[in-house]
């Protein structure tokens, strides 16, 4: 099995412009102000595409793809 | 206590001046297998979290990214505590030896004392106690004051602060024990917590476990405040209950039917079940408590938990760093419907979605202030669910007549 990796996020750099939750929406929603709520756990290899797509796409940089076990 | 912290001159004659500070315990002995000792001897942290010192101090040393520093974090934003800036104001020298020590054990030679500006007894009796030191440990010492904000305390913005003067968290990776003051690994440790260490130090890991039970070493400072005589600052051996802390502080002055226990970043309690509890980290944490930095609040009778917990709120709202999303609006609007809740003035829904928003809180934030708010709240409605509703549906509150909320 592949490392197993999770998303990550600087809460300080996100200013909620919500791209990622439409670019992997299966792994973020947005509470009722724009900010997203990631699933916690390990990004299943089917949706990796997706979430790199989104760490690319935020516009402020504020995502990451880290390993599970590192925190926030 | 023959030997504890608050031990020595009564605290009405003021700091312990250095002279009196050394006849009465001795030099400072030497910080050998100190860390060692330290983790035998059981001691954890005292400003919040309570995390094991031995294991912290282990962190900062293995690093190889500069010569650590050392800052002793006197910053107490909790409202409702007063132990820290007690505790300099009166045995500053405790302190000092405690942070003189930890440097020497993780390979430190700067140390950063870093005061709240509002507490002035404590930064004029910290500096006054830093002039009496000699010359070698007075040039490893430098004194920080501190802005008055709720999360100044909180470790990265205390290091944010040294470094670039805004004392608001950043986020983490990095931790402060991995780059912290000056870009170097930096150990970040409540002043109460170093000045056990320089008990420790001398009279040894096993004196201090005799002080407290098994599984909960020491003493520690709990500063009892709400329905007592007055707000105290007292000392308890670990093992004590809350009950033992409040009567220690000269008992209720009147009925009541909660507690907050940690403080604004604790929870509520039932007082049927808080009188019984041990002021002990595990043993409340394992109950879904936490004992903060020491904090016992006993609401009075005539005063509305409803109403305390969107005042608190309203507080820890206003104190967010706004730096986060989450905590900028979420605490924001959570703060603003308990107010109308508190207020009887609830718009339909405002309960559910409280609740609800409260649950979207924790681990949102580059810092822990939401998680606490958070935490608060959802004590709030476990004991005092039935005057949330009263105030929600029936737009009345059993205990104050008036509506407005502070």
């Amino acid at each position: 099995m592949s490392d197993r990796v999770t998303l990550g996020i600087d809460r300080i750099k996100c200013d909620g412009h919500g791209v990622c939750a439409d670019l992997v929406p299966e792994l973020i929603e947005l509470d009722d102000w724009g900010y997203p709520i990631i699933r916690s756990g390990a990004i299943p290899q089917s949706v990796l595409p997706h979430a790199r797509r989104a760490v690319s796409g935020c516009p402020t940089l504020a995502l990451r793809i880290q390993a599970l076990a590192a925190r926030r | 206590m023959s030997i504890a912290l608050l031990a020595g001159p009564p605290a009405a004659q003021g700091m312990e001046r250095y002279a009196d500070h050394q006849r009465r315990l001795g030099a400072l002995p030497p910080a050998t297998e100190l860390i060692a000792s330290i983790e035998r001897s059981g001691l954890r942290g005292k400003g919040g979290a309570a995390f094991p010192v031995a294991t912290k101090w282990r962190s900062v040393a293995s690093q190889r990214a500069g010569a650590p520093v050392v800052l002793a974090n006197g910053g107490e934003g909790e409202p409702l505590s007063r132990k820290d800036r007690m505790l300099m104001e009166q045995r500053p020298h405790l302190v000092i030896d405690g942070a003189l020590l930890a440097a020497t054990a993780v390979g430190a030679n700067d140390i950063v004392l870093y005061i709240g500006a509002d507490h002035a007894g404590a930064m004029q009796a910290m500096q006054r106690a830093v002039s009496e030191r000699p010359g070698s440990e007075r040039a490893r010492l430098r004194l920080v004051s501190a802005p008055v904000r709720y999360v100044s305390g909180e470790e990265t913005a205390a290091v944010h602060f040294v470094n670039a003067g805004i004392a608001l968290p950043t986020s983490i990776p990095p931790r402060p024990f991995e780059r912290g003051v000056d870009g170097r690994p930096t150990l970040v440790q409540n002043v109460e917590t170093l000045a056990h260490v320089a008990l420790i130090a001398r009279f040894g890991e096993e004196w201090y476990r005799s002080l407290g039970v098994a599984g909960a070493s020491g003493t520690t400072l709990i500063t009892v405040g709400g329905a007592v005589p007055q707000t105290v600052l007292i000392e308890i051996h670990q093992g004590m209950t809350l009950a033992d802390a409040v009567n220690i502080a000269g008992g209720i002055t009147s009925e009541s039917d909660a507690v907050l226990l940690g403080g604004y970043f604790g929870g509520w309690v039932e007082s049927s079940r808080a009188w019984g509890l041990s002021l002990d980290a595990d043993p409340l944490h394992r109950l879904g408590h936490s004992l903060g930095c020491g904090v016992v609040a006993v609401l009075p009778s005539g005063r509305c938990g409803v109403i305390e917990t969107a005042r608190i709120l309203a507080y820890l709202a206003h104190e967010s760093a706004r730096q986060c999303g989450p905590c900028t609006f979420g605490l924001r609007a959570i703060s603003a419907a308990a107010g109308r809740i508190a207020g009887l003035t609830s718009t339909p829904g405002d309960l559910e979605r409280i609740q609800r928003w409260s649950g979207l809180l924790a681990g949102r934030g580059a810092c822990h202030h939401p998680d606490g708010a958070a935490g608060l709240l959802a004590s709030a409605f476990a004991v005092f669910s039935g005057e949330f509703t009263l105030h929600d549906d029936q737009r009345r509150c059993s205990i104050v007549n008036t509506q407005a909320v502070a």
